[in-house]
């Protein structure tokens, strides 16, 4: 099995053209505080630079219009209420014309292809200033459309939050089909929106919570591929996978990589009793990080690899707990009502998501690492198995709903609890992960 | 031969040999719920086992402790294991779908241990009974009422019959 994007190579270049930077505070989202009325951005079609390349003008627009559109912060002045056409890049705008719509950014671009490579390039504009405030290019090849349009919006993002982009990512999920007493599951992987969905496993076996490696090269998993569960290695380019080492008569899951990619830490169950181990990828070093009785899970390390945070029923209920990487200096951190699970800490290093139940509800949340300032974000029948964006501002979850035939899905919030989606799968979905941005 | 037929071949070989790790479960499956497994009169057979001695415990919530009533079926299970020696179990723990999916793993791994200690205590060599734990991954009944999650919260003995005799 082969990837469309292994081998796609994007350059990052900043446009030559002279840029009038932003002066005093023009265009600026505050994303902090939850956003209440999103920007309103026009996205006029790309400009094609030759015959070939028609065919991406519009559809790149629509790309970065449904990115920045799905973040909450931005809404869309549609193309039909333009006053002035953009038919060259590189002539001035009637900003005038645009203010007289409500765009306050407007994105020009102009899309080339030649030799099965693409070259886009693009402008942010601030309407009410009228001052070009970003401009780059992206080269890749003609399969990576998608993805610079992912990229220009990033850009857009970045330029106008201050805070790095996340919509040139990816997601792995466990793709479901089949009744609910019958589930048939496999590993799939698309674009952080939805496309490109490949399956990366059969669906013979149950497989479980997908973790990505750092850089995205790589899945850790659980498969009941030999009629035990069992932690799987997967390299994302060739879909190709290997079992971790394992003792006999024991299980092992909830699997996830230390920021640098060769150490696994992950549940290991012998007589029952489930605990928290590490292990170098190569299946060499096991390590043991608790030794309780009680049930250790869903380990997430912090960002700089020091501490990891994990679930744990030692005090008769679920709870969160945070500890060094070696075990040592355990330190329960949830304390409010309802059980506490899968905790995971943001790649920004200040908040810990979280599913907590209680009186029969299921929530999504997040709280500050020393479990302080715990602000719930979502509230349904079952919500469960949270991850975040690549930038540590919206968290993915499954949400599934009650019943014979309740199905799974993935919705998306912010993590001011504003902007709850759903997240198109073209079947049921569950236990996403989300990567780092893409290079 | 092409790849695939050598390929076949070196498996059946394999299947054939003494392999001590190769058992055949009978009935069951993951759900436990297989009506397979010879006549439920006779005795000796799985189908008794399953139908007349009983092949399942349930729990609490939340719970992996053995209810009087799961104890008197384990005994069950456990006099008929020692009268049928050539099975061996794998018990497979379940949970309810009210609650996380790796927690339910480790709670189901429980309840599938607590059935497998009960039955070492009572005479059955452990080298017979494997466990697994299929968390909420399979549940028996499906709706969302506490009716099916109170069926859905169980062990169930599931027989193998051991090929190396």
């Amino acid at each position: 099995m082969r990837l469309v994007f292994a081998c796609c190579v994007l350059a990052l270049t900043a446009l030559t053209a002279p840029l009038a930077m932003a002066q005093s505070g023009p265009l600026r989202i505050e994303i902090t505080e939850g956003v209440i009325e999103p920007l309103p951005v026009a996205v006029p079609d790309f400009i094609p630079l030759n015959a070939q390349a028609t065919q991406y003008g519009a559809r790149i627009a629509q790309v970065v219009v449904a990115d920045l559109v799905n973040s909450g912060l931005f809404r869309e002045v549609p193309q039909s209420a333009y006053i002035s056409q953009v038919t060259d890049f590189n002539t001035p705008l009637q900003y005038a014309d645009w203010r007289a719509i409500n765009a306050q950014a407007v994105i020009t671009g102009a899309v080339g292809l030649s030799g099965g490579r693409l070259t886009v390039q693009f402008r942010l504009h601030d309407a009410v200033s009228g001052q070009v405030m970003a401009g780059l290019q992206f080269r890749s090849t003609q399969e990576g459309w998608r993805r610079m349009a992912h990229k220009v919006a990033d850009a857009v993002y970045a330029q106008l939050t201050g805070e790095g982009g996340y919509f040139d990512s990816r997601v792995v999920f466990v793709s479901e089909t089949g009744p609910k007493g019958d589930r048939r599951k496999r590993l799939a992987i698309m674009d952080y929106d939805g496309e490109n969905v490949q399956y990366l496993t059969g669906s013979d076996d149950i497989v479980l919570a997908p973790r990505f490696s750092p850089n995205g090269d790589r899945v850790l998993y659980t498969s009941y591929e030999t009629g035990f569960p069992r932690v799987y290695l997967l390299d994302v380019t060739t879909a190709s996978r290997r079992p971790l080492e394992q003792a006999d008569g024991t299980m092992s899951f909830a699997p996830r990589f230390a920021p640098d990619g060769r150490t696994v830490v992950f549940s290991l169950t012998r007589a029952g009793n489930t605990d928290l181990y590490r292990m170098n990828v190569s299946g060499s070093g096991l390590e043991r990080l608790t030794s309780s009785p009680s049930i250790e899970t869903a380990p997430s390390f912090s960002p700089d690899g020091r501490q990891i945070v994990f679930e744990s029923d030692r005090s008769g209920s679920q709870q969160l707990y945070v500890m060094n990487a070696d075990g040592s200096d355990v330190r329960r951190i949830s304390f409010g009502q309802g059980r506490y699970g899968t905790p995971v800490w943001s790649p920004r290093g200040d908040l810990i998501a979280f599913t907590k139940q209680n009186r029969g509800r299921f929530h999504i949340g997040v709280m500050r690492t020393d479990g302080s300032e715990e602000r719930l974000l979502t509230a349904s029948f079952l919500d469960e198995g949270p991850t975040w964006s690549p930038n540590g501002r919206v968290i993915m979850f499954t949400r599934e709903t009650q019943g014979a035939n309740g199905r799974a899905a993935l919705y998306s919030v912010d993590i001011t609890g504003r902007n709850l989606r759903p997240v198109r799968t073209p079947d049921g979905a569950s236990d996403a992960a989300w990567s780092p941005l893409q290079k | 031969m092409n790849i695939a037929g050598k390929l076949a071949v070196a498996a059946a070989l394999i299947a054939l040999g003494a392999c001590s790790n190769v058992t055949n479960p009978i009935g069951g499956g993951a759900g436990g719920a297989g009506g397979i497994g010879g006549d439920a009169s006779n005795p000796t057979s799985p189908a008794y086992f399953q139908q007349v001695v009983g092949d399942r415990v349930l729990f609490e919530v939340d719970q992996s402790s053995l209810t009087s009533t799961a104890q008197s079926i384990l005994q069950g299970q456990a006099d008929w294991m020692i009268a049928n020696p050539s099975y061996t179990a794998i018990i497979q723990g379940h949970a309810d779908e009210q609650g996380t999916r790796e927690y339910n793993l480790a709670l189901g791994a429980r309840r599938a241990n607590a059935v497998r200690e009960f039955l070492i205590e009572r005479g059955i060599a452990g080298n017979r009974l494997q466990v697994v734990s299929f968390g909420k991954e399979r549940p028996l009944e499906i709706c969302s009422a506490e009716s099916c999650y109170a069926q859905n919260r169980r062990a169930v003995t599931v027989l193998a019959s051991d090929l190396t005799g």
